[in-house]
């Protein structure tokens, strides 16, 4: 088989426009952030949530929060993606239905439903971290708490979760990492992020290998950087003397 | 809701059902046993080997899935017709199953490299006592040891990989999920057809999680 390297292609005209292919790289990478983000903030305030329901005394509370975790992360990714794109809008009210379908422009209305799914799926892992998060703390704290005091949402605030958040910081970068590797199942309903736009660049040019080794290396070097970064964070913010109860 | 479309598609549906376990189950063995010699170069005390296993497992730790199996798709069939100097076609099972083997190794190498570090010194010092070489010990003591301490989180790993063989839907592989979803445009019943999909697929990841659990209560010593 015969293959024609060519490096220079990300710097030739796509035909659209003054156009060039590195910048359907930069425009996928822009949703592929965006994405990223904004699903996390929804699996950070979710999970969060979720995860000191588990902990709460209330039996109903902890059990509702553990069908919720059990039942996100034993359906595929890909099968929620389909349920949020393709049922739940029909389920809508009909006005709230014929807005999302008709009047959105489909990169809108696939980008809410990535996000939604993304952001309730990474919910359910977020939770468990912080659940160990929590649990991992000693005993001690949360009646010394009690004993100055504190109502249940205080200990909450103001003791267990700052001291938690600090020690799951190296499982919680892992769980974003996964969130931004995890996006590019938008691709499968057609939205254009990063991996789609290298596809489609792979098709226009015939150049896939030079296509998919930008897109490898786009992905690697924002990896090793954020890992890098939140090593350094990590570090910063330790808490002394609990430096054992880290890194799990 | 119209199950009678659910039963008459079930042989279909079991032909989905049937390539998706194929597939976990052979990643799962070329997976492991990838994984272990990986883990085994990390080990060792060769710099280049140990630098070469880590960058490998950094490498695919770091890209998603769906590109990789992207990615193979693609190029696996040019790289075989280099090797072999002829254009035959390879197919979409082949190159998912390559791609899903290699991604997973570098996930199960970590598991394995931990359960190989949790075996205390000892044993290996009393291997090397009763005059084993490397190979011996690793294979006769230290490797039964730990794969006994890790079976539940290669189980657990396995269990990842099934539900992420649904990815393979982006090559066009009729896996289970694929096929649920082509029958349900057919027969006009989608709702019916993906809710049923995440049914199954929720039965078997909690019914085979639940067994690991129990099964990590019966191993621990």
């Amino acid at each position: 088989m015969n293959y024609n390297w060519d490096w220079s292609v990300f710097f030739k005209s796509t035909g659209i426009g003054s156009e060039i292919y590195l910048d359907w790289f930069i425009t996928g990478l822009g949703w592929t952030v965006a994405l990223s983000l904004s699903s996390w903030v929804i699996a950070l305030l979710l999970g969060t949530v979720l995860g000191v329901m588990r902990t709460l005394p209330g039996r109903f509370a902890a059990r509702f929060a553990t069908v919720y975790v059990e039942l996100f992360r034993n359906v595929p990714l890909l099968v929620q993606l389909f349920v949020w794109y393709f049922l739940v809008p029909d389920w809508l009210p009909e006005k709230l239905e014929l807005w999302f379908k008709q009047d959105l422009h489909p990169a809108t209305s696939a980008f809410i439903s990535v996000t939604v799914c993304l952001g309730l799926f990474t919910a359910a892992r977020v939770c468990e971290q912080v659940r160990t998060g929590i649990q991992a703390l000693p005993r001690g704290q949360a009646m010394a708490a009690y004993a100055l005091g504190l109502r249940l949402p205080q200990v909450y605030r103001k003791v267990l979760l700052p001291q938690a958040f600090r020690i799951i910081i190296p499982p919680l970068t892992s769980e974003f990492l996964n969130v931004f590797k995890n996006s590019s199942v938008a691709s499968l309903i057609g939205l254009m992020e990063l991996l789609a736009q290298t596809k489609q660049t792979a098709e226009f040019t015939a150049n896939l290998f030079e296509a998919f080794t930008l897109a490898t290396v786009i992905y690697f070097v924002l990896n090793m950087a954020l890992m890098l970064i939140m090593r350094g964070v990590e570090k910063r913010v330790r808490v002394p003397g609990l430096i054992a109860l880290g890194g799990k | 809701m119209d199950f009678t479309q659910i039963v008459n598609a079930f042989p279909s549906l079991g032909d989905g059902l049937l390539l998706t376990l194929e597939l976990t189950v052979l990643a799962v063995i070329g997976g492991v046993v990838i994984g272990t010699l990986l883990a085994l170069a990390r080990l060792s005390n060769s710099r280049v080997l140990s630098w070469l296993a880590g960058f490998y497992v950094n490498y695919f730790r770091s890209i998603p899935l769906l590109l990789v199996i992207t990615w193979f798709y693609f190029v696996v069939p040019f790289m075989v017709g280099w090797v072999t100097g002829t254009n035959q076609p390879i197919g979409a099972f082949t190159s998912c199953l390559i791609a899903f083997m290699m991604f997973e190794a570098a996930y199960f190498c970590e598991i394995v490299r931990a359960g190989i570090q949790s075996i205390s010194k000892g044993q290996v010092n009393a291997a090397y006592a009763l005059g084993m070489t490397y190979g011996q010990a690793m294979r006769l003591v230290v490797l039964p040891l730990a794969f006994r301490k890790m079976t539940p989180l290669l189980l657990q790993q396995s269990i990842i990989l099934f539900q992420d063989t649904s990815l393979v839907y982006a090559v066009g592989l009729m896996d289970f999920l694929n096929v649920a979803r082509s029958q349900g445009d057919i027969t006009g019943e989608l709702h019916t057809f993906l809710l049923f999909a995440g049914l199954v697929y929720f039965v078997i990841s909690f019914g085979a999680s639940t067994l690991v659990k129990r099964l990590q209560k019966r191993l621990t010593v």
